[in-house]
């Protein structure tokens, strides 16, 4: 049985478009409304109890540009699924899904991190790899190789350090 | 074991007093470097079979590595530094105690190495001044030791009590610390530190 079969019940009734890649993995592909009410079927229907990765494509300059992308690893039938989003908004806006695979909290925060998706309903949405403050989402198209002032939050840090005399020395 | 001679035959200004003391200090210190392993990444493997007992770091009086920086005067950047690290790097190299050395190890904490990216600090020496760069990716130990070896020879040519004679005590003092003012690490000729650069901005302004 194949997954689109064993899914076939599952999604009866959600609006979304199967494609199917190059690399044969089922893709489901869903509009803003649909994410949460499939992702529900995947879990509860579909049996997919293993989320492995969240994570954003910038296809600038293609539209719609942003796009995510979530798959999902059913160990129990061995099998697959990927779900992808189209966004063409500067920052998209996409449901959590950490209430269905809490496992997803620091792919999401990764995502944000990365490429400026807001994941709407993540309690604690902040950075996860580069610093708190900074400006810029590294693997965005526009941002360049060598980063945009990489050194400023240190430089600011410095200047506070030697000004106020915080350190000890 | 290195020999007690004057610290340098060309700066025989001091005084006999003075150049024996100072000998005598530098002998101290060169011979028992406690390390801070700042060990990053890859190069902190290295840095770590280099304080075991195959390459015996104890052979030169420089293995005993301290975690707190309190109680070190080497640091040894063993990796990559980001500039999300370069603030911790920074600190803990504040909280030694002076004299303190650094030691560069291996190309990514030497010029930032092939990590040419948004992350990474372009070689230590933007936020410390360094003393010596060990290159390789990662240095072999003896690398790390032969630099460990220049920087005795480099401590041997200080001038430590000199130093302490030429700054009358009440200009050196810090006022209610009971320590004296940090001095920056005057001997040190490589130094490209975006620190002294700013500071010569901020004081033109
Ligand atoms: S120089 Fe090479 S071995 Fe050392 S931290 Fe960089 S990549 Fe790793």
């Amino acid at each position: 049985m194949t997954v689109m079969e064993r899914l076939a019940t599952a999604l009866a009734g959600i609006a979304h478009e199967v494609e199917t890649p190059a690399d044969g993995t089922p893709c489901l592909r869903v509009a803003h409304d649909g994410v949460r009410p499939l992702m529900q079927a995947l879990k509860t229907g579909g049996g997919f109890e293993t989320n492995t990765f969240v994570t954003a494509v910038d296809r600038e300059p293609a539209e719609p540009r942003f796009e995510v992308v979530w798959e999902f690893l059913s160990v129990k039938h061995n099998d697959r699924v990927r779900v992808r989003m189209l966004s063409n908004d500067e920052y998209p806006k996409v449901p959590t899904i950490i209430d269905l695979w809490p496992g997803a909290a620091f792919f999401e925060r990764e995502c944000y991190d990365m490429f400026g998706v807001r994941f709407e309903g993540h309690a604690n949405l902040r950075r996860l790899l580069m610093p708190q403050a900074y400006e810029h989402h590294p693997l965005r198209k526009e941002f360049p190789h060598q980063g945009i002032e990489p050194d400023k939050l240190y430089r600011e840090w410095d200047r506070k350090r030697r000004t106020q005399g915080g350190q000890p020395s | 074991m290195g020999s007690l001679k004057p610290a340098d035959a060309n700066q025989n200004k001091g005084g006999f007093l003075a150049t024996r003391a100072d000998a005598l200090v530098n002998w101290g210190r060169k011979n028992s470097l406690w390390p801070m392993p700042l060990g990053l990444s890859c190069c902190g493997i290295e840095m770590m079979s280099m304080l075991g007992p195959r390459f015996d770091l104890a052979r030169f009086g420089a293995e005993a590595a301290r975690f707190t920086p309190r109680q070190c005067d080497l640091m040894i950047v063993a990796g990559t530094l980001t500039w999300k690290m370069a603030e911790a790097a920074r600190t803990i190299y504040d909280q030694m105690p002076e004299p303190k050395w650094v030691i560069a190890m291996g190309v990514c904490s030497s010029s930032g190495g092939m990590y040419d990216s948004y992350s990474v600090v372009q070689g230590v020496d933007m936020i410390l001044p360094v003393d010596v760069y060990v290159p390789g990716c990662p240095p072999r130990p003896d690398a790390v030791i032969d630099a460990i070896l220049k920087l005795q020879t480099r401590i041997e040519r200080e001038t430590p009590v000199r130093d302490l004679l030429a700054t009358p005590v009440t200009e050196g003092w810090e006022e209610g610390t009971g320590r004296f003012k940090r001095q920056p690490n005057k001997s040190n000729p490589t130094r490209r530190d975006g620190e002294v650069a700013e500071a010569e901005v901020e004081a033109a302004q």
